[in-house]
Order: structure tokens, then sequence, then C-alpha cells
């Protein structure tokens, strides 16, 4: 039998899902295990041990000069950073994504601008935004802004663009206007490809959002982690590491499942 | 004057001529068969008609109105694919028919439950009211275009346009579709004009079948001429005219002696 052709069953399937976690620990740990028994104060690669005691410490324990518990505190500002950055690159790209997408006009004068600005790298005009914006909050958000709209009005207006003719003649033979046409007919459409095109756009967010915090904050999960470098704290980047891509993941799985329980209609054809 | 009336209609696409002067007149209540090869430039006889398009010369008059410059409502069409709306369930889709001539293409409260109602009884007429709250796309081919000529019809257009409306369906489901419209269109009276690949289907829909063909041809250059109307078909009776006996003339009249 072809090797296209032989499928896993679910056992088998779910402990091959596994594997790459697993492997992937192991070899840490192996790693860990070896450089620990040569320097036993070695703090490049901390024993898994070591890492669950400092997470169950950071999660818990009030810091001795603020008493706050400081990564409760990096998460909610980061994700208040993120989601006010992603929300408005969001509500931004839908509007000029219809608009784009639907207007001639619009699509003649700004078409082309976007796909010249979207190839600015965002982290490039950091120092600008720096400049302008003060070391404030409103900088970090808009490198997110800067950093993903571009790709957002992008994809939306391609997705405007590809509703068939016929549903939008078939709309005007309805008696409907233009913002009609874009309300009822074109938005609802383009809700779900706006939902899957804010999870691939999640991974630039974060990497925009944990750049400005690294270069200029007091408080953010980037913040602490490029802070606590300084002092080799392997285990305490690792636990935020290991934070960020859990809460990154939940936000994805979120949105997925949002997508599916908004837009029925999306997946009635499979 | 006719209801729809075609006057002197020239078409091209930059250098390339599609149609040429093309004269027409249709009563209301007509239904006419467009018949044709590929590429003849029927289906863009249908965009001008549906004012997707404007000609390059002449006019089209639908009820005397001037010619349109942007589909409208005197206008009702279905295409081959994609004339529902996918986001809407089938109930949706038939309220859309009326609601979206609407300012924000809703209607609210019990204009709303109103407009339910009188989609559910439009439902029950065209055979869909068991899957009114299913979305298109789980209907079969011949159930969704259902649901587009009912769509179109809610919104009483003046003509119906129809462009290979069941090119892409299964040979049963083309015949029930086609006693499906023969029914509607007796109920409503429309005009309808109708593309089609099918001439037996054109005959048997058609009161008359206009066939679009190059009356010129340089076969150096092909695209050198365009298409227009060659023949004009009477396709009452079967397509064969002239088949009722006239019988009356035998019968001695009162108004006569």
């Amino acid at each position: 039998m072809r090797l296209i052709n032989r499928r896993p069953g679910p056992a088998l399937r779910a402990f091959l899902a596994l594997l790459p976690f697993l492997a992937v620990f192991a070899v840490y740990a192996v790693a860990s295990d070896i450089r620990l028994t040569e320097n036993p104060s070695d703090r490049l690669l901390p024993a898994p041990s070591t890492i669950v005691e400092t997470a169950a410490r950071l999660f818990t324990e009030p810091d001795r000069r603020s008493g706050r518990i400081l990564l409760w505190h990096d998460t909610a500002i980061s994700l208040q950073r993120l989601a006010l950055g992603v929300g408005i690159a969001a509500l931004s790209g839908l509007v000029f994504g219809l608009a784009i997408g639907l207007l001639p006009h619009v699509r003649a004068a700004l078409g082309g601008f976007v796909a010249v600005v979207s190839m600015i790298p965002p982290l490039a005009i950091l120092p600008i935004l720096f400049i302008a914006f003060g070391l404030g909050e409103l900088s970090k958000v808009m490198l997110i802004i800067l950093g993903i709209t571009p790709f957002l009005i992008r994809d939306l207006s391609q997705r405007v663009a590809e509703i068939p003719t016929e549903q939008i003649v078939k709309a005007q033979t309805l008696g409907a206007s233009s913002a009609v046409i874009a309300l009822r007919v074109a938005l609802p459409q383009v809700l779900p490809r706006l939902v899957q095109s804010v999870r691939l756009s999640l991974g630039p967010a974060w990497l925009f959002l944990i750049a400005a915090e690294a270069i200029a904050s007091d408080l953010g999960l980037g913040y602490r982690i490029f802070l606590v470098r300084r002092y080799l704290a392997m285990d305490v980047i690792l636990t935020y590491v290991l934070w960020i891509t859990l809460l990154a993941f939940a936000l994805d799985w979120a949105l997925r499942a949002l997508s599916r329980r908004a837009f029925p209609w999306a997946g009635a054809a499979a | 004057m006719s209801f729809v009336s075609v006057e002197n209609l020239f078409h091209s696409y930059g250098r390339r001529p599609i149609l040429e002067r093309i004269n027409l007149t249709a009563e209301k209540g007509e239904f006419l068969s467009l018949v044709g090869a590929s590429g003849c430039g029927k289906s863009t006889f249908l965009r001008l008609l549906l004012a997707q398009e404007q000609p390059s010369r002449g006019s089209i008059r639908i009820d005397g109105a001037p010619p349109a410059t942007e589909p409208d409502r005197a206008r009702g069409v279905v295409f081959q694919r994609y004339s529902v709306f996918p986001h809407m369930t089938v109930r949706e889709n038939i309220v859309a028919g009326e609601s979206l001539s609407r300012p924000l293409g809703r209607f609210f409260g019990a204009g709303a439950r109103a407009a339910r109602a009188r989609a559910d009884a439009v439902l029950e007429r065209i055979g869909l009211g068991h899957v009114a709250q299913a979305y298109p796309a789980t209907l079969s081919g011949g159930m969704q275009q259902r649901l587009a000529i009912g769509q179109a019809l809610v919104a009483k257009p003046l003509v119906l346009l129809l462009d290979e409306p069941f090119g892409a369906l299964d040979p049963g489901t083309r015949l029930s579709m086609h006693d499906f419209l023969l029914e509607l269109r007796a109920e409503t009276g429309m005009t309808v004009f109708m593309v089609t690949h099918d001439l037996e289907e054109g005959f048997k829909l058609g009161d008359r079948v206009l066939v679009f063909d190059k009356p010129r041809w340089d076969p150096t250059d092909p695209e050198a001429f365009g298409a227009t109307i060659t023949y004009d078909f009477d396709a009452r009776n079967g397509g064969i005219p002239f088949q009722t006996i006239k019988e009356d003339i035998h019968v001695h009249r009162p108004s006569e002696a």
C-alpha cells in the first residue's frame, strides 16, 4: 500500500500528535540534566522541576517590592495592548477592505497605496513611532495597528472583490443601494474571513507587541522577558514563553470557535 | 408602444463588435427564448437588458421608461449559479427580495413579522416550505434555482431575465423546473427573457425563439462582425405555426347576416 494511502487509527493519531512535544521535552530534559551534573549552578538550562517551581512562584507570590503579582499585571497590560491594536486594525481593515473591494473609485485611489505600505517593515518604523507618539501606550498599540492593518485590508478587499458579480447584480435588481449591498451582502460574507485573517495576523501582532515592550515599557510580558534576561533567569523566561504560547493558542482557539458558532452557513456546503 | 423595445442596438468590446443592429419588440407577458452558439452574444444581450452593461449604440426601453444605466427593480434576474445569498437562510433570502430595497436593507418589528409570513407563503408555493431554516448550500441545485426564481419574483420585476437557469441541473430536475416555471408564469403573466443552450427547452417554454448568429462571416477574421437576431420563430403550439384550425371561418355569424 502506498504511503499516501496509509492512515493512522485514532489511538496512533493521538500518540503521533503528542510525539513532537514529548521529543522536545525529552531532548530538553536530557540536555539540562547533562549540564546540571557538570555544574549544579548552571542557569542556562534549568531542570523542568525548577521551571515548575518558578512558575508556581510567579503565578501566586506577590512581588516583594510592589506587593503585586507581576505576571498577572504583565498579562493584563499586554492583552489590553494586543486587544486594542488587533481590534482597531480589524475594524479599519474591514472598513477599508469593504470600500476598496466594492467602490471602483476607492480601489483606484487606495489599492496601489495599500500594496506599497504593506511592504514597509513595521519594526523599521518603530523608532519613528516612539518619536512621534512617545514611549507610552500609544506607540505600542500603533505598532501593532501599522503592522497588521495593511495585510488585513489587502486580504479583506480581495475577499470582497471575490464575491460573485452575480450576487451583486442580483442585489441591485432587488433594489439594494450601495450601502445596503455593503451591509447586507458583502459585510456578512467577509466576517468569517475577517476572523480567519485576524487569527493569521495574531502571530505578527504578538511579535510587534513583544518587540515594542522589550524596547520601551515598564510592564508587560515582553518587557519582563527582556528584563530578566539580564540576570540570565532562564526559568522565568521559559515560564513566560510557555505562558504566552498558551495565551496565543487559547486566543486562536476561541476565535475559531466563535467563527464556527457565528457563521454556520460558512461551513454548510461541506 | 410595445412593452420592451430594443432599437438599433450595437455593442462592442474595444474594437471587437459583439452585437450589431438589433431591433426587437416584445409584448407584456411574452416569453422569449434566446438561443445560439457559444460566444454569439446572447448572454451579452441579456446583460444589456439587465443594464449591467451599457450598449455602444442604440437603446433598450422597458415599459416606456428611459434606458436604464444600472440594474434596478424593473429587472429580475436568475443566473446559472450564485443567484442566492449564501449567508442567509432560505426564508431570509425570500424576505431579502422585498427588504433589500429599504433604507437599511431590513424590516423591523411588525413589518419583519409580516414579511416573514409572506415569505413563508411564497416558500409553500414554490415547494421549499420544509427547508425554510436551511442555508442554500445545503439545498440541491434544483431547489437553489427555485429559491432564486422565487426571490426574483417577490420583488415584482417588470421583466424576468434568466441566464441559462437550468444549465447546471440534471435532466430530470430540469423537466420539473420547466413545469415549475410554466406554472409560475401562468400565475403571474410575467414577461420573460431566457438565454438557453438547449433548443428543445427554448421551444418548449418560449412563445418566441430568437436565434442569435452572425449574418456576415469573414473567414480570415472571424471576429470582424458581430451577431444579430437572424430568426424570430413563433414557438407557440410547440413551434408549429398555423396548426390551430380556424374553424370559426366556416361558422355562420349573426353579424354577417
